[in-house]
């Protein structure tokens, strides 16, 4: 390329900067709220989470059991930190609870003040080894319970929440007809979301939501081939909770087949089919877990992400032609969870 | 139940057994290669997922499937270099050593995947004979025969690789001087060896093909299944191992173990989907394939007798 040519190409780089800079300032947020609890995205929009404003001095380590990428459990929890502009130490992928009883054990033991120790299944290990270092906080989940340990705080995602306004916007769509739900262990969270999303799929007229537990939370080739067993059963719809689910997406994806995700923003794992993702803001009550903290309180308390305190978020697709109807419907939905006049089944 | 025992269902269930043990297999045979020579590997796990990251990784950059099956292939084939040059050559204690492989692929299968790629995106699945470029017309129409379209010409290329590979691998065992070396050197090397055949090159050469298939496993998986994540096979390159047992270091048998455990694992999915099972009894529907393979090994475990000289290293001295 001669010289003439590239400053040609860098004149008009820069013009179409400026261009999408002045677009982008005028445009305002990407993300346009549509009602409480839901956030309608733009098509085409990075979905990407920013750093926010640093809220604590705390050192902080995380011990989660899947890729911190995984856009699912564990992103959600490492997004959370970034938005409260915190770049934690992390440990993930220990799916093995004896390497995560390590991991957390070692972050203790060089300091670390607040430890999020994010998996249900470390709890037994984390009652031998939280009562060892009195002067650290350790914040477990998904649990209800602290387990009576002083110095541990609990964290649980009413999940059933979200899922009940997924499941009923899901209803919408399937129209009378069947829905395909893949699941992964029949525990935590990821039955609250199950539950709540069949309640609110049979209130908005689903003829039958099926779900299958594969009994794993990582197996991709499971979960893939049960989103396969659904399509042979004419499903209209499916969903599914964990970070195996990213295969049954793309099940769903080639199918045509709508697509409900949990726990971390799914939109770019198909812009086409992902109508809509329940997405987990543990930044709501980690940011109070770390005042407390900071004020000498290091547990003994549980907390909650629900629709209410904005835990909760139900993030539409803009990509999704989903009707102004079933929106607004959706909207009028949380509302009536909010005011506490439907009580989704956990 | 009736409506599970319909063609079309019955068939679709055949086909998801298909998809689920193709990377069984693949591995399996490959284990069973190296196992009749003597060496026993346990890293089959870490190279299937070196090489299902190395496949998906390729595919995300060119597009093209069949690089990313070709740099699968490489990855095995380069852990194979390896595992032979530290147990053959090296003498390394084989189970100990093919621990560190796999938790070599395991970690540095994530760790690429982190740094490479970042979160998680799906690519477009290995397609059918019929959707294959340039030679696709040519099966389209068998694609379309009713019922026996789907039974038999709707899986994608590596399936049929897997397959053929059975009697190919048991001709080659059978008939060909490489394979009676294998079977050779695998019962009593020393004997092998007064006979002028090289124990170590034997055993090299069957540990590459070994792994060069654990590969082609690993990137059939990745592709097939259009992503690749942390942990992908799931201890699959395990029950590869367990297999070869199953099998009684015979390919046709592996290959049957291999489709006992696809259509146990397919069935149990049908029969939740179609509230059959009730999700209750889910996780006994889970472990069920496990089950009927340890069931299966301890049933045949007196009837058959493994390579004599399996996990012994060969030194002259």
């Amino acid at each position: 390329m001669n010289t003439t040519k590239s400053r040609r190409l860098m004149t008009l780089l820069t013009a179409l900067l400026a261009l999408s800079m002045f677009a982008a300032a005028c445009g305002g947020s990407d993300e346009a709220e549509s009602a409480t609890g839901t956030a309608t995205s733009e098509c085409g929009t990075d979905n990407s989470v920013t750093k926010g404003d640093k809220v604590t001095d705390l050192s902080v380590a995380v011990v989660a059991p899947s890729d911190s990428q995984d856009l699912a459990f564990t992103q959600s929890m490492i997004d959370s930190l970034t938005r409260l502009g915190i770049e934690p130490q992390v440990t993930d992928g220990t799916f093995q609870v004896e390497v995560a009883a390590d991991a957390i054990r070692s972050y203790a033991a060089d300091g670390i003040e607040v430890v999020i120790v994010h998996g249900t299944q470390y709890g037994g290990s984390l009652a031998e080894i939280a009562p060892d270092f009195p002067e650290t906080s350790f914040i477990w989940g998904t649990s209800t319970s602290t387990n009576d340990i002083p110095n541990v705080f609990a964290y649980y995602p009413e999940a059933q929440e979200g899922g009940y306004v997924n499941g009923w916007i899901a209803g919408e769509l399937a129209d009378g007809g069947s829905i395909g739900v893949v699941g992964p262990v029949e525990a935590g969270d990821a039955v609250a979301y199950i539950n709540g999303f069949k309640a609110g799929a049979e209130a908005n007229g689903a003829g039958n939501v099926a779900v299958t537990y594969t009994g794993s939370f990582s197996d991709v080739a499971l979960a893939t081939e049960a989103a396969e067993a659904f399509l042979t059963t004419g499903v209209d719809v499916l969903t599914g909770t964990s970070q195996s689910t990213v295969g049954a997406v793309n099940v769903a994806a080639e199918n045509e087949i709508p697509w409900f995700g949990t726990q971390s923003n799914q939109e770019s794992w198909s812009t086409d089919q992902v109508v809509a993702s329940q997405v987990y803001h543990w930044e709501v009550i980690l940011d109070d877990m770390f005042e407390m903290i900071e004020e000498g309180t290091l547990g003994g308390e549980a907390m909650s992400l629900t629709l209410e305190n904005g835990g909760l978020v139900v993030e539409i697709n803009g990509c999704f032609d989903l009707d102004g109807g079933a929106v607004s419907g959706a909207g009028d939905i949380i509302d009536q969870i909010i005011a506490g006049d439907i009580n989704p089944p956990a | 139940m009736s409506e599970f025992f319909t063609l079309s269902v019955l068939i679709a269930t055949f086909a998801s057994a298909v998809r689920f043990a193709v990377p069984y297999l693949l591995a399996a045979l490959g284990e069973t290669i190296g196992q009749r020579s003597g060496v026993l590997n346990l890293g089959v796990d870490g190279v299937m997922l070196l090489s299902a990251f190395g496949a998906y990784y390729t595919v995300v950059e060119t597009g093209s499937h069949l690089f990313g099956i070709g740099v699968g292939l490489l990855i095995g084939l380069f852990m194979g270099l390896v595992y032979a040059v530290v147990t053959v050559n090296l003498h390394a204690q084989q189970g100990i050593s093919g621990i560190g492989i796999f938790l070599f692929g395991l970690g540095f299968s994530d760790l690429l995947s982190q740094e490479l790629v970042g979160a998680i995106q799906p690519i477009r699945k290995l397609p059918s004979l019929a959707k294959l470029p340039l030679v696709g017309g040519i099966f389209e129409p068998l694609e379309d025969i009713k019922y026996l379209g789907e039974l038999l010409f709707s899986h994608n290329l590596m399936t049929y690789i897997a397959f053929a590979l059975v009697p190919l691998v048991t001709w080659m065992m059978n008939n060909t001087t490489f394979g009676l070396n294998i079977k050779a050197v695998g019962e009593n090397p020393q004997a092998a060896d007064s006979l002028g055949v090289s124990v170590e090159r034997t055993r090299f050469f069957a540990i590459l093909i070994g792994n060069t298939l654990a590969g082609l496993a690993g990137a059939t998986l990745s592709l097939q299944l259009g992503v690749f994540q942390q942990n992908l096979t799931n201890g699959l390159g395990f029950i590869a191992v367990a297999l070869v047992y199953f099998g009684a270091w015979r390919a046709k048998w592996v290959m049957a173990g291999a489709m006992l455990y696809g259509i146990v694992t397919a069935t149990r999915l049908q029969w939740q989907a179609r509230d059959i099972i009730p999700n209750s009894a889910s996780d006994i529907a889970a472990m069920a394939p496990a089950l009927i393979t340890i069931l299966a090994l301890v049933l045949l475990a007196k009837r058959v007798r493994g390579p004599a000289a399996l996990t012994k290293p060969f030194s002259r001295h």
